[in-house]
């Protein structure tokens, strides 16, 4: 019986990481490093924490979920509130339909639809965000720290692997 | 009897597809409802926002602790290095601000003579808080900090921020351990300045670009690169002369300002109460936020008097 119970919590703690990786990396990258100019470098790590499990593991990453966490990334970057909710919110509607023509072929792949759907949401992102100032904002930074987010990619993929096969799945 | 269970297995499936696009449909109205009440009523987002802040405030807090230790190891290693040459430099500016601390002296005697004579109504008293910057999103949405210093510490909307080198922001919200600076930078960022000797007034404008934007000039006005920036103190947002930075480039259309404070990283801030009421008024700020609909001027936050001053400026 307490076999049973312990299995059911050992379950339920593994079900929570994908979700608590992309917490941690979203507040991983509000931390002040230096200066203005080195924040714009930073890599968005968590989107591609979204786009891996969302691939790889939509059970653990249902659309409710990546709104939640748009809505986390919002708050915590100053965007308008609703911006990266609603815009995950579409992007999670096309990967869940392109899931399988992602995941079954090579790497390369993988990472240009990542690319893809940084850029797109980069653009509708920027367009939202004009939008609501009713003036174009500056589109550079967002630009910037999206390219930065694919090169960082295929690094990124390598260490939410290993959490995947350690830390979710266990073999 | 084959054709009946396909089917049996071919509707849930149906319904689970249309079930699915409805939640994403769903979602995608919630986003843009949210979008429309941040626009309509942007007080009320960010008084949610800086509560949710002030909750992850500590745990970014911790996060950023190793990250801490790394970069004060390395600037320890650094100093070890150039001590004897540090050493040497503090000596010669030791020197050189003694005979300044001398002027400064003769010029507050003198100051207040002067003062005495004229029967000087003094400043109102100000109120300093040191804090450490624990947050910051200088991402491409908005140029804010949050630091570790809220109401319990006697932090208050509207306070100016300033480090070493000058005006950081302003106190947009507070929450009872944190708050959040807009910086100079972040587009809702008015301030009244002054600019080079001759202190020609205008209105300096965050972008969320780097440098900052002149506007409500005077067309006739005279100004160059390298004039100094510093607030005129109109409007009572903030005191005159506090620094800004100096005039980066002119060109047809627009005049930036490179910031002081953009010299070095902004770890630790002075807030300052300077007592100055001017626009930090919530009912007025309420009452004008009516108008401003989704439809409004480009400034959501933009302060009443200040809005105002810049409407009225001629350009």
């Amino acid at each position: 019986m307490t076999n049973v119970v312990s299995l059911r919590i050992e379950a339920a703690a593994r079900a929570t990481v994908p979700a608590g990786i992309t917490v941690a990396l979203m507040l991983l990258g509000s931390i002040p490093v230096s200066g203005m100019h080195v924040q714009l470098l930073e890599p968005l790590l968590a989107f591609a924490s979204i786009y891996y499990w969302t691939l790889y593991r939509p059970d653990l990453m249902p659309a409710p979920l990546v709104f939640a966490l748009g809505l986390l990334y919002d708050v915590l970057s100053g965007a308008p509130v609703g911006a990266h909710a609603g815009v995950l919110a579409v992007a999670h509607a096309i990967l869940s339909g392109q899931r399988r023509f992602l995941i079954d072929k090579t790497f390369i792949l993988n990472w240009v639809g990542f690319a893809l759907v940084a850029v797109g949401g980069c653009v509708l992102v920027w367009l939202l965000t004009s939008i609501f100032y009713a003036m174009p904002v500056d589109p550079w930074g967002l630009l910037f720290q999206t390219l930065m987010t694919i090169v960082a990619y295929p690094l990124v993929f390598r260490l939410l692997l290993s959490c995947h096969l350690s830390l979710v799945q266990p073999v | 009897m084959t054709d009946i269970s396909r089917l049996d297995h071919r509707v849930p499936a149906a319904c689970r597809t249309l079930a699915q696009w409805l939640l994403y449909v769903g979602l995608v109205l919630a986003a843009v409802m949210l979008m429309i009440l941040g626009r309509a009523n942007g007080q009320v987002m960010e008084r949610m926002r800086i509560q949710v802040v002030d909750v992850l405030a500590p745990i970014i807090d911790m996060m950023s602790l190793p990250v801490d230790a790394v970069v004060v190891a390395a600037q320890t290693i650094r100093a070890w290095t150039a001590l004897a040459e540090d050493n040497a430099a503090l000596r010669h500016d030791r020197d050189r601000l003694l005979g300044w601390k001398d002027v400064a002296l003769r010029l507050e005697a003198e100051n207040a003579q002067l003062r005495q004579l004229l029967h000087f109504v003094a400043d109102p008293q100000t109120r300093t808080v040191g804090a450490r910057v624990v947050a910051d999103n200088g991402g491409a949405f908005a140029r804010s900090l949050i630091v570790a210093a809220g109401r319990h510490h006697g932090v208050g909307k509207g306070h100016a921020v300033l480090n070493g080198a000058g005006l950081v922001g302003r106190i947009a919200a507070v929450a009872p351990r944190s708050a959040q600076v807009l910086l100079v930078s972040d587009l809702n960022f008015r301030v009244p300045v002054a600019i080079g000797p001759a202190r020609i007034r205008a209105i300096l404008a965050g972008d969320n670009s780097d440098e900052p934007r002149i506007t409500h000039l005077d067309p006739d006005a005279f100004v160059e690169v390298g004039d100094r920036v510093v607030t005129s103190g109109d409007g009572e947002a903030f005191p005159d002369d506090l620094p800004i930075g100096t005039i980066a480039s002119i060109d047809n259309r627009t005049i930036r300002v490179r910031l002081f404070t953009d010299a070095s990283p902004i770890e630790h801030v002075r807030i300052v109460d300077f007592g100055l009421q001017g626009i930090i008024d919530e009912a007025r700020e309420a009452l004008s936020a009516a108008p401003a609909g989704p439809s409004g001027p480009a400034a959501p936050a933009a302060s009443p008097p200040v809005a105002a001053m810049a409407g009225s400026a001629s350009r």
